[in-house]
């Protein structure tokens, strides 16, 4: 139970439909897809996916130099996404470098593109005579963290939480237990990611990587489609300025949502498999919360990303809980897969679900799976009032979370 | 190569490293306060150096007394005709 109320004040994305939560929702509710073909991963061999949703509209120049060095494109991401949830929240350098405000990001590992470019020379000689002082900066875990707050200025605390795709959902969940306990004020929370072959590839020597869609790939991926053949990565950052209510009262900030619950679990029966059972109680702790019952939730977003396993274990943890009834869907089908930043520009998403009254579908959905029929499948968007969502994300590792976003009141 | 030339390289090779106008190099631009290089830069200015001219100054002790472009232009055109006088 979060002990003081927390509130969402900015918000932030950067996505494949560019930089802006109005584009993030304009491609949502235009039903594009994100998803493009990249020439560059037929040229690995073994590789079977072609496809990706990769960000657009970042201009990393906007940064300056002194900056941007020590930057990897999942740094770049960020940053501007926190720069545009202060400048929407309203948060300048008072509160910025405060000590009050804290930042809590993550991405799954530092850049893989630096990497991979410093193995590359290094192998090639084994020198480290030509390494950059700021490669460190790049693959550190804490990277988008500690940029974010060099750019911005921020003195409060810094958390960066790793958990694959779980580590925006916990993100904010940690972000907001630290407002509830009154350690900071706010919080710029969210995750970020750049693509890397390696992500795919993690995924298809599992064969949970959509390749049947190469040469269509606005048709994939296709959460709990009978269709679908897997996950299709993506890149870009979701953030939040979480924001103590009585703080945001305060300012007189314009308060888009409040956080009423979080919860997350570790599921040890498989690093790779995700278990119904496990994600029903991540689900069930969330809902305890938040003080709710099943009933109270208006929907469900999904982590669903149109892997085999993922989609049905899901689905089957939901129905377990909220029966056929609660709409559900995911934005994978538009969004692909954006990993560490997946949970926040899901969530951005659902806030604005609240404030605009109406549900997304998930894109791709045609023919649902029968193993995925147990719960009732946004299919077209859907005009009604929404007061409470729920939202999972389950991670590679055996790492589930939800969060539930409530209209603030 | 000659004087010129290797200025030029340097101009280009640090132009391109540190997204700086090359119309406003000039030898008496100062690295830290009109360039607004620092400790990092520094390191990765040798790396700049070492790999447009082919040769080894890190632990060379007159690098820690360069302030200007100038001096930078002189200590490796002074690197490159000891080098070729050896």
């Amino acid at each position: 139970m979060l002990l003081k109320r927390v509130v969402i004040t900015g918000m932030g994305a950067i996505s494949p439909f560019g930089r802006g939560v109005e584009s993030l929702m304009a491609g949502l509710l235009e039903a594009r897809s994100g998803v493009v073909q990249v020439p560059a991963l037929a040229e690995i061999v073994g590789m079977r996916t072609r496809v990706a949703a990769l960000a657009t509209g970042v201009d990393p120049m906007e940064i300056p130099r002194k900056h941007r060095r020590s930057m990897s494109n999942m740094s770049v991401y960020a940053t501007l996404a926190c720069q545009d949830a202060a400048r929407m929240a309203g948060v300048g350098e008072a509160e910025l470098g405060s000590g009050r405000l804290g930042v809590s990001i993550g991405s799954t590992t530092g850049s893989p593109q630096t990497m991979q470019e410093f193995f590359r020379d290094f192998n090639s000689d084994n020198s480290l005579e030509r390494m950059k002082s700021t490669l460190f900066f790049h693959i550190m875990n804490h990277s988008c963290a500690s940029n974010v707050a060099q750019v911005l200025g921020v003195t409060g605390r810094i958390l960066a939480p790793a958990a694959a795709c779980s580590t925006s959902c916990q993100a904010v969940g940690y972000a907001a237990e630290m407002i509830a306990t009154g350690r900071q004020d706010l919080m710029l929370c969210g995750g970020a990611d750049e693509f890397h072959p390696l992500t795919s590839g993690t995924f298809d020597i599992m064969n949970a990587a959509s390749k049947a869609f190469n040469d269509s790939p606005s048709c994939t991926p296709r959460p709990f489609d009978r269709d679908r053949d897997g996950i299709v990565c993506g890149e870009g950052s979701g953030i939040l300025l979480l924001e103590a209510l009585d703080c945001a009262l305060a300012r007189g900030a314009d308060i888009l949502c409040e956080v009423t619950g979080f919860a997350t679990n570790s599921d040890p029966g498989s690093i790779a498999n995700p278990n119904a059972a496990s994600l029903a109680n991540c689900m069930r702790q969330a809902l305890d919360d938040a003080g709710l019952q099943p009933e109270d939730v208006d929907y469900l977003n999904a982590h669903a990303t149109a892997t085999e396993q993922g989609d049905i274990a899901e689905c089957e943890a939901i129905g377990q809980i909220f029966g056929p009834e609660t709409p559900v869907s995911s934005l994978k089908g538009h969004l692909g897969h954006a990993m560490a930043a997946s949970g926040t520009l899901e969530l951005a998403a659902c806030v604005e679900m609240i404030r605009r009254e109406l549900l997304i579908p998930t894109l791709n959905l045609e023919h649902v799976d029968p193993r995925c029929s147990g719960v009732s499948h946004v299919q077209g968007i859907v005009k009604r009032p929404v007061e409470t969502i729920l939202k999972n994300n389950f991670a590679l590792g055996g790492v589930n979370s939800s969060i539930i976003l409530r209209r603030y009141k | 190569m000659t004087d010129q030339q290797i200025v030029e390289q340097i101009n280009r090779s640090l132009a391109e490293e540190f997204e700086f106008d090359i119309e406003e190099m000039t030898p008496e631009t100062t690295l830290f306060q009109d360039m607004g290089l620092d400790s990092l830069d520094v390191v990765d200015l040798v790396i700049v150096l070492e790999t447009a001219f082919g040769m080894k100054i890190r632990e060379e002790e007159a690098i820690r007394k360069i302030v200007t472009l100038g001096d930078i232009h002189n200590f490796v055109i002074a690197k490159k005709r000891q080098t070729e006088n050896a």
